[in-house]
């Protein structure tokens, strides 16, 4: 639809204009740093990246962040695929509520986010920490609290895509199936699932980026201790801040090209769905 | 990043509730997952600010160096925020009614400082506007490295609120505004600019969120200098550092505050649009 509406028009001035901006605009704030950081990395031909995977300090936080990221997509995933059912689905009073709380942890600093974690969980002065780590929980400076930092800075990325695709899709089908006899369970597994499968592959793909580079939330909670809890995230900063650029851009280089491939994935998919729908 | 106006309005023939035992229960975890993890934290932050007394909390917001930090954060925050609502816009309309080669690659480019983790948002824009910038500006350790470190940030909210509007834009209105007498300008300005304006708020909106709270991409970037490139969740971290829970809550407080204000405007928004839909 959107070819139509370019060619009914005649191209004047003012859309070079408006063309030139956006290029340019999104060259210099974007598209040159980002083309930077990667020469950058092979400055030294394979050099920097052999390095990075030399130390095991720095292996350690890679396998950190990447077993962080991928147990708060799966609770993520999980959480928000039935969170989308329950507010799509059925009515419930505080729905309204809790459908805008649920987009809270996107508009919040990841300092803050840090700050409550550690204000509940804290081993010495926490609400809940000293109980937890009397019972031998110990969730602040280790890696359960790197992973609740994570779900919780990237817990509304599923909900969002899920539910607009279950509010489209409608009940038709899911009447006829329990009206023909499947289970609840069927139902969801053989009709709803598949039919929102993408929404949630988009999803996921979003969360697992946005957790792999968790930054702020994650260095108030984990303590940053090298070869236990630094993540790759702390470990570019840390890095950077040690006069060792090149293993910096290096590590940034493997989380940009995770987050890249990751949006390039989605928007490819995407492009693909619309075109067969339309 | 696709964006969700939620239509939860309850139609007068619906129930309350229409929870079965199973769904029922599937709500409760669901609430105490999202309780354990998100409200009883961020109900925390509330209640330490309380604890500390408002005498404690205005001081501490107060302290030159924490009012300097928060100014600069929020003036910042103001100023990108105008400027992705224009910017935005354009980038938006550029996307949506205008076709070149290469476009599908803007289209990837503008999702990139969503998905990239902000440190490396950090480094990436110190390799083109650090001490060794090709263009020759040296902008890191000064204040216009939060402005800068802002922009890139929102860039794509505001981009990818209006983009899906103006997609859904009926073109026979601008053809027949265009067809009786008025300018290409009259068009956007009378036609166009009012059916995307709350889409611009809201986009404007989380911008707005998202720059307050920042603090990634500024590590390498601004230096955290005071007086000079230091924003406010850099004094939130300082004051935990320095076991003043109290101090920290407060300062996370105001942010909260004015990131609650934003949400509900942006529900306000959207619900004026959905009712007008």
């Amino acid at each position: 639809m959107a070819e139509s509406h370019v060619t009914r028009h005649s191209k004047g001035p003012v859309t070079y204009l408006l063309r030139a901006f956006a290029i340019v605009y999104l060259l210099l704030l974007v598209a040159w740093p980002v083309a930077l950081v990667v020469t950058h990395t092979f400055d030294n031909g394979l050099e920097s990246l052999r390095a990075v995977f030399a130390d095991p300090d720095t292996v350690h936080a890679l396998r950190l962040s990447a077993f962080a990221a991928v147990v708060a997509t799966a609770i993520n995933t999980v959480f928000g695929v039935g969170v989308s059912l329950l507010l799509v689905r059925s009515e419930f009073p505080g729905k309204r509520l809790l459908s805008a709380l649920l987009d809270l942890p996107l508009s919040i600093s990841p300092i803050v986010v840090g700050l409550a974690l550690v204000l509940v969980y804290g081993g010495r002065t926490g609400w809940f920490g000293p109980t937890l780590e009397s019972g031998g929980l110990k969730i602040i400076f280790s890696t359960p609290g790197i992973i609740l930092a994570t779900a919780f800075v990237s817990l509304p990325l599923v909900i969002r895509e899920v539910v607009p695709t279950l509010r489209e899709i409608g009940i038709e089908q899911e009447q006829a199936a329990l009206s023909l006899g499947a289970s609840t369970w069927q139902t969801f597994w053989r009709i709803t699932l598949p039919s929102v499968k993408w929404a949630v592959v988009y999803g996921v793909v979003l969360t697992l980026a946005r957790s792999l580079g968790e930054f702020g939330a994650v260095k108030v909670v984990s303590g940053n201790v090298l070869g236990e809890t630094r993540t790759a995230t702390l470990a570019v900063e840390e890095k950077y801040l040690n006069f060792n650029a090149s293993e910096a851009y290096a590590i940034a280089f493997l989380l940009a090209s995770v987050s890249v491939v990751a949006i390039a994935i989605v928007s490819i998919l995407r492009s693909r769905e619309k075109r067969i729908s339309s | 990043m696709a964006t969700v106006a939620p239509d939860l309005r309850r139609s007068p023939t619906r129930p309350l509730s229409t929870l079965g035992v199973r769904s029922g229960i599937g709500l409760g975890i669901t609430l105490l997952w999202f309780s354990l993890l998100v409200l009883i934290p961020l109900s925390a932050i509330i209640v330490t600010t309380t604890e500390g007394g408002w005498a404690n909390f205005w001081r501490t917001v107060t302290t030159d160096q924490t009012a300097h930090a928060i100014r600069l954060t929020v003036t910042a925050a103001l100023v990108v925020t105008l400027i992705n609502a224009v910017a935005g816009t354009v980038i938006a309309w550029v996307l949506v009614r205008d076709r070149f080669p290469g476009k599908a690659l803007l289209e990837l480019i503008i999702d990139i400082p969503f998905a990239l983790p902000t440190i490396v948002a950090g480094l990436v824009l110190l390799s083109l506007y650090g001490n060794d910038s090709p263009l020759g500006l040296h902008l890191a350790n000064s204040s216009a490295s939060v402005y800068l470190a802002f922009l890139f940030v929102t860039l794509p909210f505001a981009v990818r609120m209006v983009q899906p509007v103006l997609e859904e834009l009926d073109l026979d209105v601008e053809e027949a505004a265009a067809s009786l007498g008025a300018s290409r300008y009259v068009t956007f300005r009378r036609v166009i600019l009012p059916s995307l304006a709350p889409a611009i708020a809201a986009g404007a909106a989380l911008s707005f969120a998202r720059a307050i709270g920042e603090y990634g991409s500024l590590v390498l970037l601004s230096g955290n200098l005071p007086f000079k490139s230091e924003v406010a969740s850099v004094r939130i971290l300082s004051a935990i550092e320095n076991d003043n829970p109290a101090g920290a809550a407060s300062i996370a407080t105001l942010l909260l505050l004015v990131s609650l204000t934003v949400i509900v405007v942006l529900d306000i928004v959207q619900r004026k649009v959905a009712s007008r839909g």
